[in-house]
């Protein structure tokens, strides 16, 4: 072995002088290439399938995709999406601020809260929220346990929409408090110390050092969160709100053509679905900055990039990749 | 020299849990002075610092900066815990320098300058720039104003740390351990940053285990173990005829 070894580490330097220049031959994998041609078939199939079943039936499709009913379906679909979103965010960041608070009975509210939502089924409260006038007839604000000051009635303030929206928030903020609860548990405990140590007010620390930084966690897992709220919209078709999947059930009840209007209302989730997560990759690139040493370049670069190797190696005289 | 210290620990306890990691720490360092505190790991040394700005707070005992109480309010023969607001204000006046930096990786080396200027001082955005500037040019950095502190060396970084706490113009400025996390090539850059500054009059006190900046720099060498002090004095003395038996031990490790 000690004997060996010098002459192993002499070796390439007193070698063939033409090894640093040998063309490299890139090893082979045939069967990575057969089970890729064995997926395109089958994948293919399927397309073909897509086309040509008649079952699909693409002209009625075509007939309801944009039709004024579907399209009032898409957006009362998106303004449910929203307001959930919006409403559920903001009171899941005051659930999260709860459970990270100081004080004992602060924290337990914000579990309790936590607990309560994730424990109901999103339909079952949904219809709770559509019967709340039976339970409750008039609401009122007031002294707590004393006079009344401004009284209404429930039906007035919370139709079905509204019952609907109250729903979707009620439970999206359970979800929304432990992620963003998750993103900022995840911030370095030394970012608060250098934050404390340099007399930063409390507040400036959360909205200025926590927050932006817990942003990277925070923002992929709530961009799922609004992509399942998206589709569980789906669910309030219970309450007879004239959203797309019960739009759709109303055209197919009538119709009796259930395949192409189910794929009308596919096409509409996934259409969306994917302008939200092409939303989603420049805002997490936004709050990535200082997290790399490199950015990554976005999807144009990268495009360009690709093209501009591929007519390299066109034009390169060997021809072949390098 | 007790009347007239920038920095005076008195008694200081400390316990986590079960485990008393200060016992009764005192010292004081005068202004304009530098304190080098020594010790094994686990004997308090950086407890001692972080209770100095109150990051911990005290069992027992007390810390005052340049006559002011940390983290208390004296009155009628009691302390009174501060609100944090007031915690935060006192703060501003000592600079802290952690072992790991801990800059703001999402801000620009410029705006981790003059955050807290701006926020907890009440500076101008255009007062705060352009002292942070001076400041990166200070520690060799101003080039960097612009760059995000992941893209520095670690050295870098530090220095941009020890710019931040200079920011808030501190009486006193505290180093945790301030080269333990580099590399041995870029310790000498941040060495030679801290002894300018103490050639230049800041009251620091530094705990590191660069006994080599000790004897050079420090105008006292404070020796920590099992949470007291067992040692203090001129570096001549207590690096070179150590009179307790566990100074003398460490050192012969450590040298």
């Amino acid at each position: 072995m000690t004997t060996t070894a010098p002459a192993q580490t002499a070796g390439p330097r007193t070698g063939p002088p033409g090894d640093a220049g040998l063309p490299v031959v890139p090893a082979r994998h045939p069967w990575r290439w057969a089970a890729g041609a064995a997926a395109l078939v089958l994948v293919a199939q399927f397309l073909h399938g897509l086309a040509t079943n008649p079952g699909w039936d693409w002209p009625t499709f075509r007939v309801y995709f944009a039709t004024g009913t579907i399209l009032q379906a898409v957006g009362t679909t998106l303004r449910l999406t929203f307001w959930a979103t919006l409403l559920g965010f903001a009171l899941g960041a005051v659930v999260a601020a709860l459970r990270l608070s100081r004080s004992a009975i602060l924290q337990t509210i914000g579990w309790t809260y936590v607990w309560a939502f994730r424990s109901i089924p999103l339909i079952v409260q949904l219809v709770f929220w559509f019967n709340l006038s039976y339970l409750y007839r008039r609401f009122g604000l007031g002294v707590p346990f004393g006079p009344v000051l401004w009284e209404f009635d429930t039906v007035h303030v919370l139709g079905a929409f509204g019952a609907a929206v109250l729903g979707l928030a009620l439970h999206q903020a359970a979800y929304a408090a432990e992620i963003i609860r998750a993103g900022v548990i995840a911030v370095d405990t030394g970012q608060l110390e250098a934050a404390a140590a340099l007399g930063i007010p409390r507040l400036r620390q959360a909205r200025r050092i926590v927050l932006p930084q817990a942003m990277r966690g925070i923002l992929p897992n709530a961009a799922n969160e609004i992509v399942s709220l998206f589709k569980a919209t789906s669910v309030v078709y219970v309450m007879a709100i004239g959203e797309l999947f019960y739009q759709v059930q109303v055209v197919y009840g009538r119709t009796g053509r259930v395949v192409p209007l189910l794929m009308v209302a596919t096409a509409w989730y996934v259409l969306l679905t994917t302008l939200l997560s092409i939303g989603q990759f420049w805002v997490e690139r936004h709050f990535a900055r200082g997290a790399d040493r490199t950015p990554p370049p976005g999807p144009l670069r990268r495009a360009r990039d690709l093209v501009r190797r591929i007519t390299d190696d066109r034009l390169s005289p060997s021809g072949g990749p390098r | 020299m007790t009347a007239t210290a920038m920095v005076d620990v008195r008694g200081v306890h400390k316990s986590f849990g079960r485990l008393e990691v200060l016992r009764g720490v005192d010292l004081q360092a005068a202004p304009g002075s530098v304190t080098v505190v020594l010790g094994p790991s686990g004997s308090g040394k950086s407890t001692l610092l972080r209770a100095i700005n109150h990051l911990e707070k005290l069992d027992r005992g007390t810390v005052s900066v340049d006559g002011e109480l940390i983290g208390y309010r004296r009155s009628g023969g009691r302390l009174y815990e501060l609100k944090e607001r007031e915690v935060l204000r006192q703060r501003t006046r000592l600079g802290f320098v952690f072992q790991n930096f801990n800059l703001f990786p999402h801000l620009t080396v410029l705006e981790n300058l003059t955050e807290a200027p701006v926020s907890a001082l009440g500076k101008s955005r255009a007062e705060a720039r352009a002292t942070a500037l001076e400041l990166l040019a200070r520690v060799g950095l101003a080039d960097k104003a612009e760059e995000y502190p992941r893209r520095l060396s670690g050295g870098q970084q530090q220095r941009v740390a020890i710019a931040r706490a200079l920011a808030l113009e501190p009486k006193v400025l505290l180093f945790d351990e301030p080269t333990s996390a580099l590399d041995p090539e870029l310790v000498g850059e941040v060495l030679d940053v801290i002894r300018d500054l103490a050639a230049a009059g800041t009251t620091m006190i530094v705990v590191t285990h660069e006994i080599g900046f000790a004897r050079e720099v420090a105008d006292t060498v404070v020796f920590m173990d099992g949470g007291v002090v067992v040692e203090q004095g001129p570096p001549e003395a207590v690096l070179d005829h150590p009179q307790h038996e566990r100074t003398r031990a460490f050192l012969s490790k450590v040298l």
